[in-house]
């Protein structure tokens, strides 16, 4: 097992996720510039937020034309583990290995709060630790972060169980004032098909330390050691 | 030949366009009541060279196809002129 972390021009939470992810792992973590082409042997890719390319034409749009990204695509292809936080679920729907996309929150503004996540899916290998609470209080960060596809879409990840994210309230209830963006069925996080490929909008790596007061990301990350040890 | 190729990006007609929600109030509030909806997207000019108009429409539609519209969200109009 062995962690990457794509940066881009522009991406910003490279650090915290490579913090995050060196904590859980106790080993090193590959920086993976967006030119390279070889991913240095990651067996976990991760795409970190951040406002790649300064979010020119749409959220991810450029990104995706990196070369890292052809890369990135024939590893998840080949069943490799992506996940992508913020921007790089972005980049990940517009790169076609996610479906839907993110469009401009519905009130317009940029939002940066804590909200909570009630895990709809915990037979992944993100979510398998997710089962002590009833939703997990987890930050966001973004402008484009309102989850649309259309509605055979959203039928197909409902009955896949590819939902693993919903925003929720403090008791875990998925309800329209818990929905921060206007994202479709107050979706947060999904996963692609094969269940090897992640993309959320929550930072969990921005909750992942007791000096930040906030330790319930820490487990979408231990769960992927769990399911290496199992 | 050099042509100048447009294309007009809008947002799918069912999607929520926040902006252009915005932008409507912002005119229903100055008196402009006259204007009952607002949609707000976006145009991207190319200067392409190609053999024909053809060619430079289809070179515009690849664009559009693999970088400048999502589909899932956008549509597209191109337009074709020749430049002098």
């Amino acid at each position: 097992m062995k962690f990457g972390v794509i940066i881009f021009p522009g991406s910003n939470c490279d650090n915290d996720l490579i913090n995050v992810l060196q904590k859980v792992s106790g080993g090193t973590v590959e920086q993976l510039w967006h030119k390279d082409t070889d991913l240095k042997g990651c067996t976990h890719i991760f795409v970190p937020g951040g406002f790649s390319y300064g979010d020119y034409l749409r959220s991810g749009a450029i990104a995706k034309l990196s070369p890292v990204m052809d890369s990135v695509s024939t590893h998840a292809a080949n069943g490799g583990f992506v996940m992508g936080i913020c921007n790089g679920f972005q980049i990940l729907c517009e790169s076609g290995l996610l479906p839907g996309a993110l469009l401009r929150n519905e009130k317009q503004k940029f939002i940066c709060k804590n909200v909570h996540l009630k895990c709809e899916n915990t037979n992944t290998s993100i979510s398998s630790k997710l089962t002590d609470k009833p939703c997990y209080q987890i930050p966001i960060a973004h402008a484009e972060g309102r989850y649309y596809a259309d509605e055979a879409t959203i039928a197909t990840l409902n009955a896949n169980g590819q939902i693993i994210f919903r925003y929720a309230d403090e008791n875990g209830m998925v309800n329209a004032d818990s929905n921060p963006n206007g994202s479709t069925d107050n979706i947060a996080g999904i996963a692609n098909e094969g269940f090897n490929v992640f993309g959320m909008m929550p930072h969990p790596e921005r909750a992942a330390s007791d000096v930040l007061r906030n330790t319930d990301g820490l487990a979408f990350f231990t769960a992927l050691l769990e399911k290496e040890l199992a | 030949m050099n042509y100048e190729v447009s294309v007009n990006i809008m947002p799918h007609k069912g999607l929520l366009d926040p902006q252009g929600k915005a932008v409507h109030q912002g005119l229903n509030k100055i008196g402009l009541n006259q204007v009952h909806d607002v949609r707000i997207g976006k145009k991207i000019v190319l200067h392409v060279e190609a053999a024909s108009a053809d060619e430079a429409r289809n070179i515009a539609e690849e664009s559009c196809k693999k970088v400048l519209v999502n589909a899932v969200m956008e549509t597209a109009d191109i337009s074709v002129a020749e430049l002098a």
